[in-house]
């Protein structure tokens, strides 16, 4: 019993953690309609920009996820909108293609500087809490915190800010919004940015829970792929819903399965999901 | 030099048939796969396993493109329906899949020492040197077979279906084709063709382990196809070709820049790698041996 709890605990730690650069891919995907997969090495770059604020700077965990989300929101967006736009006419598929040949270039351009070791981040060791029999980290509960703050923000952005709100127009309808003055340019960007900002700043909770080098992005890939298409592909609140299932469904599938099996577990999740509910948990509407 | 130019054809030979793989579904029927070295590692594991048990070559290999059938419908079971986002979504996490499979299950795949002394044909009898030209020869035959093959089903009104699904869906389901059928057809028989080259790959090496099914090699595939000519065998066989030697090529020229440790070379390679991707998608995205419109036939 102690350890099913345990692993609910640990899961929704998880998958809060895997939520905040699912919810950027979605962002990109509701908006722009193509699958990133630039999104990891967008993760590991934040996650880098906010190593070095750390080990450099010396900066606490809370102050690198502004670093990391303008880092990798900057960069991010600039490099990828520059250049991945021009194949957009091409289809979806092309695009897609081209972001796998970018985040080739980016991951390597970081192990170019990095080298393939892995890096911590420098932080307080505290002892772990425990009650009830369960047992969690204080680092880890930051991060929950954390990430829930970011997604609160995110959700703010998209309810109220008029940027947000032409995001949601642009996916919900790009030629009515285009009709009522929404400049699909701008759009464009401004999803880009916090789609990889927020890719970015997942890096940093990633690092701040284990440790970097140049796949840490990679390896959540499909992880995320699986967050968004558990969700509903394209969904921002089915991003969240997604990432905490799936963060769930592995910590409970380490009961039963080697933990060498934990990104199968995404995996086996999107069949599943494909094969009964293929519009995903909370359907395509972006928001 | 002269073992190294086999050696480099034998491998520019299973590239090609990767490309022609790729080519069947991206190219004629649009559908995008990106675990191509899951189906690589599943044939090469299937006959290596198949021939460890004391099965012929020849039967190893039949095996893995049966194989190849089998995962390929799997695949595609949950997600054919869909939009092809999905598909490549899926396909990706497929080959992961693959090498998770491969690194852990030890009793089938020896996990990640991998399973060395895979029969290699004939080499007792030919010796390394003959063999090594005998096993270009056989790689040679096999490629232009499947490149034979497959233009004749360009050509065919199987091919011309496929490429009709690829345009447009919905008006080949208007004109009464199976539209499900044959992206089931299209994609079990591209799966085959990557498993026989799987298969291929794993008896000339002797020796196959998870670390092979990176998917790198899917990326190699997809700038050799793109670059040769989506859409036409033609030019899968001269991309599968070219994207080795350019492979090849950025050794070379990471071997002229001094100073850079062995990682950052393998960063270097791979940039180039990335790049040039990028680079034949802008300028070239129909490939330097374009697909071929036929004339619609005078009515």
């Amino acid at each position: 019993m102690n350890a099913l709890i345990q692993a609910l605990a640990n899961g929704v730690m998880t998958g809060a953690l895997l939520a905040v650069p699912a919810i950027g891919f979605s962002a990109i995907f509701a908006v722009l309609r193509y699958p990133s997969f630039a999104i990891a090495g967008w993760v590991t770059l934040g996650a880098f920009a906010g190593w070095i604020a750390n080990t450099k700077l010396g900066l606490p965990s809370y102050a690198l996820l502004p670093v990391a989300f303008l880092a990798a929101g900057l960069i991010g967006g600039l490099v990828e909108d520059r250049s991945l736009r021009l194949l957009r006419p091409a289809g979806a598929l092309t695009v897609a293609i081209g972001s796998i040949g970018l985040n080739i270039v980016i991951e390597n351009v970081m192990r170019f500087f990095a080298g393939n070791d892995l890096r911590g981040f420098n932080l307080p060791l505290l002892p772990d809490w425990r009650f009830a029999g369960i047992r969690v980290g204080p680092q880890q509960v930051e991060n929950l915190v954390m990430a829930a703050a970011i997604m609160v923000a995110v959700f703010l952005f998209l309810k109220f800010s008029r940027f947000g709100r032409g995001m949601r127009a642009v996916a919900d309808n790009p030629d009515l919004a285009r009709l009522k003055g929404i400049d699909p340019k701008t759009i464009s960007f401004v999803a880009l940015f916090l789609g990889c900002g927020l890719a970015g700043v997942g890096g940093v909770l990633i690092g701040l829970d284990t440790s970097i080098d140049p796949l840490t992005g990679y390896r959540v890939l499909l992880s995320v792929f699986a967050a968004a298409v558990l969700g509903g592909l394209g969904s921002i609140p089915g991003a969240v819903a997604g990432a905490l299932a799936l963060g769930i469904a592995e910590e409970l599938a380490l009961l039963v399965a080697p933990p060498t099996y934990r990104t199968g577990v995404g995996f086996v999740a999107i069949l599943l999901m494909l094969t009964f509910r293929p519009r995903g948990l909370l359907g395509e509407r972006a928001f | 030099m002269l073992s190294y130019l086999i050696f480099a054809l034998t491998i520019g030979g299973i590239y090609a048939l990767l490309a022609l793989s790729l080519n069947l579904v991206w190219g004629s029927a649009g559908m995008v796969n990106l675990g191509l070295a899951g189906f690589f590692g599943v044939g090469a594991y299937a006959s290596a396993i198949a021939t460890g048990a004391g099965a012929p070559v020849l039967f190893g290999w039949g095996v893995a493109a049966l194989a190849g059938v089998a995962v390929g419908l799997l695949v595609t079971f949950a997600t054919l329906r869909l939009r092809d986002d999905y598909l490549a979504i899926v396909t990706l996490g497929f080959a992961e899949m693959v090498r998770l499979v491969a690194l852990n299950e030890r009793w089938l795949t020896k996990g990640a020492d991998g399973i060395s002394g895979i029969a290699a044909p004939m080499k007792t009898e030919l010796g390394t040197s003959g063999f090594n030209l005998f096993y270009l020869a056989i790689v040679t035959a096999i490629v232009l077979a499947v490149w034979w093959m497959l233009t004749r089903l360009d050509a065919s009104p199987y091919g011309r279906t496929l490429k009709a699904i690829r345009e447009d869906q919905e008006l080949a389901r208007f004109a009464g084709k199976p539209v499900l059928r044959f992206k089931y057809e299209a994609f079990a028989l591209s799966a085959a063709i990557a498993a026989l080259a799987g298969a291929l790959y794993a008896h000339f090496q002797s020796y196959f382990s998870p670390d092979h099914v990176q998917p790198l090699i899917t990326i190699y595939i997809f700038l050799g196809l793109t670059a040769g000519g989506v859409g036409r065998p033609a030019g899968a066989v001269a991309g599968g070709y070219a994207v080795l030697l350019f492979i090849e090529g950025t050794r070379f020229a990471a071997d002229v820049m001094p100073g850079l440790q062995a990682v950052q070379i393998a960063a270097f390679r791979e940039i180039l790698i990335g790049a040039a991707l990028l680079i034949v998608l802008h300028l070239k995205p129909q490939g330097f041996l374009p697909e071929t419109m036929p004339k619609a036939p005078k009515t």
